[in-house]
């Protein structure tokens, strides 16, 4: 019995996932799951394990759907030597994903059929689901769209010229009418280009002093106030990736209250690190958006706690341990994020767990339809007949953030050395535990 | 006593008596260069290297001058005819310096934060500043000091009158690590320093820093001022993204004859060069006896001895430099 994924049976044993507490979008329970043929059999208080099935020990544990990360970078084609289809979702297996949305700057970026179904045929071996998103214009230069409608035919669901912003508002209007047509997300990395400049940190207090060239908060909330008023004229859907500042945040929470189809995500590092951390020049800590002052960190983690950030998304962004000895201003801006995330919203956000999970898991899955209501097998509730994508949590587990451990081919987190609190124990791929006990499995 | 640093990196990481030290140790080396053999055993078996990313006669020449007056072995390494052209990163070339057995790297780089990475990479070899993008340039800003001590009579008199005085740093201070390292400098002997310059050429932040005022009067500044220090003004910034035109700029911040003569009669006029005449300083006013361009040349050699002393010399311990 060999199914899309391509995985033989023999990898996907019946699976008891005994002892823990499941938790998902309908409430918690204490149950065990049953896991068979791809599919979660059944979830009960109490289940006997069948002949010949593997048990993993959920004691003291949460189960939940595997988390879905709207923003991962696989680097796959192009910059195999930073990351691949394989190290990348190796790295979200262990960090508790089952699903990525896979950015489209790779080289070539995704703008084509061709290059859309080529990672779609690399992505079938992989230890989590690979959903490719879809560059907005050609080239991601920003001039004429994409081939929209024959990629959404190919399964894309986000569209995004992710590391730069779309910079014509007129074509950026011209996207939104289109793509309403085809029931897809465009997604925007707000940044205007002209305010930006060469700016390599947030443009502020610590920027002045250290004499490296920032770019303002203004940069961003410019093209967010512009993307909102373009949802508005067109009735088009927008989603916001990676939002870092408290004006950035409260616009959406207003475009919200208006009833514009409007969504948004913050990154772990925009919650958990302030620009206070490139003090010693080291480009570990260069991102774009930046990392910005306190107060904008505590307006993330408000966005976050009252409902207008939908979603946790990492911005995991692989690069080479040489690209970052280069200078603060030269080195490539981004960090690491599928192995920390969990820990880091567990450990800095004062939110109840489930809450937690719903922003890494059923409402990033809902939001690009990859859950059963879209059509997919992410981020839903566990119960029998939906597809067994799951993850098993130890909350109060510690961990100490170790570069050279982590499943990336690259090292560039920022976190080296912290001490996080909540690990991944268990993660199961339609079926298949792919992480048991920490270890990745293949 | 003081303690000094291990690297010098940023004049934030010398406090008052630092500073104190590295004056009146230079004293002692401005003695030395009016010898007929300007040159002490110092630093006789000791390989400095001056390590430049960026051009920079003026600094190099100082630096190199400075390290061969201590009877230092000196390598000049630029990064026009070096393996960094090659594709060599940066931390592959200091660890290959450092390999060599050289004692002390003089950096100058284009980005800010360069040496205090290249500081964090090497085992015992010295790092200093010889300026880093717009962040820091700590030797400029202490042999700033060395020449308004000096014309306030040198010595520790000169040193006291150091508090309470009016400096007025004047010109493009948003890219310039000089006045980055002369706002500590100053601020940290107790002078009081005032900003001008146009919004578009002042930190985006002044958050935390030490200075008295900001402002974009330089006429009303001029009358009060103990020291103007002028910043060189690119050419760039006069393209109209910053600044309309230099002429612009030139009315309204420059330091012309006409604004020269509201200055107090002992006022002291300093730029850290090179100088574009008729930009940010007339010529007449660049040759006037209060204008002291010149001496902080020289006196950037002695300063640079004193640094390279302290850094790698016997240190503190050998009195023979001590007041």
């Amino acid at each position: 019995m060999t199914e899309r994924t391509g995985r033989s049976a023999a990898s996907r044993p019946t699976l008891v996932i005994r002892g823990g507490t499941v938790s998902d979008s309908t409430g918690d329970r204490r149950a065990d799951v049953l896991v068979a043929d791809g599919k979660v059999a059944s979830v009960q208080e109490r289940i006997e394990s069948p002949r010949g099935a593997v048990v993993l020990e959920a004691e003291g544990c949460i189960v939940a759907p595997g988390l879905v990360d709207l923003h991962t970078h696989l680097r796959e084609p192009g910059r195999e030597e930073t990351e691949t289809i394989e190290t990348g979702t190796r790295a979200a297996a262990l960090g508790g994903y089952t699903a990525v949305v896979a950015m489209p700057n790779t080289d070539p970026p995704l703008d084509s059929a061709e290059a859309v179904r080529n990672v779609q045929e690399l992505s079938r071996p992989a230890t989590a689901e690979v959903a490719v998103a879809g560059a907005i214009t050609v080239g991601r230069l920003g001039e004429r769209l994409a081939p929209m409608a024959e990629l959404a035919g190919l399964g894309v669901r986000l569209f995004t010229d992710d590391g730069a912003g779309v910079q014509s508002a007129g074509l950026m209007r011209r996207a939104l009418e289109y793509a309403r047509g085809l029931g897809v997300i465009l997604a925007q990395h707000c940044e205007d280009g002209s305010l930006a400049c060469d700016g390599a940190m947030h443009e502020g207090a610590w920027s002045s002093r250290l004499g490296i060239p920032g770019m303002p908060a203004a940069a961003e909330e410019v093209m967010v106030a512009r993307d909102i008023t373009l949802a508005r004229a067109t009735a088009g859907r927008i989603h916001f990736l990676h939002l870092s500042t408290a004006v950035s945040i409260e616009m959406v929470r207003r475009a919200k209250a208006e009833g514009l189809a409007v969504t948004a995500e913050v990154a772990p590092h925009h919650f958990s690190l302030t620009e206070a951390a490139t003090a010693g020049f080291d480009p570990l800590f260069r991102v774009n958006p930046p990392l910005r002052p306190a107060s904008d960190v505590e307006a993330v983690k408000l966005g976050l706690a009252d409902g207008t950030v939908d979603a946790i998304a990492t911005d995991h962004a692989p690069h080479a341990p040489e690209s970052k000895d280069l200078p603060f201003d030269q080195a490539p801006p981004g960090m690491l994020g599928l192995q920390t995330a969990l820990a880091l919203a567990v450990g800095e956000l004062d939110l109840p767990l489930p809450r937690v999970l719903a922003l890494l898991s059923w409402q990033p899955a809902a939001l690009v339809g990859l859950d059963p209501t879209g059509g997919g097998g992410q981020g839903g509730p566990i119960v029998a007949g939906a597809q067994a994508n799951l993850c098993v949590i130890d909350p109060m587990a510690t961990w100490t953030v170790d570069p050279s451990a982590l499943a990336s081919r690259s090292r560039n987190t920022p976190y080296a050395g912290r001490r996080l609190t909540g690990q991944v124990r268990h993660t199961v791929f339609r079926g298949e535990p792919v992480v048991i006990d920490a270890e990745a499995q293949r | 006593m003081s303690t000094f640093p291990t690297h010098l990196l940023s004049m934030e990481d010398l406090g008052p008596g630092e500073i104190t030290e590295v004056l009146r140790v230079a004293d002692s080396f401005v003695e030395v260069g009016r010898r007929a053999n300007p040159k002490v055993p110092a630093l006789r078996g000791r390989t400095v290297a001056t390590l430049f990313f960026e051009d920079s006669t003026r600094t190099r020449m100082s630096f190199e001058t400075a390290a061969k007056r201590m009877s230092a072995d000196v390598l000049s390494f630029a990064s026009g005819s070096s393996s960094l052209k090659k594709g060599e990163s940066l931390r592959d070339t200091v660890e290959t310096i450092e390999a060599i057995g050289i004692d002390s790297v003089i950096i100058r780089h284009s980005s800010s934060g360069v040496p205090t990475r290249v500081a964090e990479w090497v085992d015992h070899c010295v790092v200093i500043n010889a300026g880093d993008g717009w962040h820091q340039h700590p030797t400029q800003a202490l042999l700033d000091l060395y020449t308004v001590r000096q014309a306030l009579g040198g010595g520790d008199e000169g040193l006291a009158r150091m508090e309470g005085l009016r400096v007025a740093i004047v010109g493009d201070i948003r890219h310039s690590r000089v006045a980055r390292s002369q706002i500590a400098a100053y601020t940290a002997m107790g002078a009081e320093v005032t900003l001008v310059a146009p919004s578009t050429l002042l930190p985006p932040s002044l958050e935390g820093w030490p200075v008295a005022s900001v402002t974009h009067d330089l006429d009303a500044v001029l009358p009060k001022a103990d020291v103007v220090s002028l910043l060189r003004v690119q050419s760039e910034r006069g393209s109209g993204a910053f600044v309309p035109t230099l002429r612009e700029y030139t009315a309204g911040y420059g330091l012309t004859a006409r604004r020269a003569a509201v200055l107090q009669p002992d006022a002291l006029i300093l730029h850290p060069g090179p100088i574009v005449r008729g930009v940010e300083i007339a010529s007449d006013v660049a040759e006037l006896p209060a204008a002291l361009i010149t001496d902080q040349v020289s006196n950037g050699v002695a300063i640079r001895m004193a640094v390279l002393f302290l850094l790698l010399g016997q240190g503190p311990a050998d009195g023979a430099h001590r007041d």
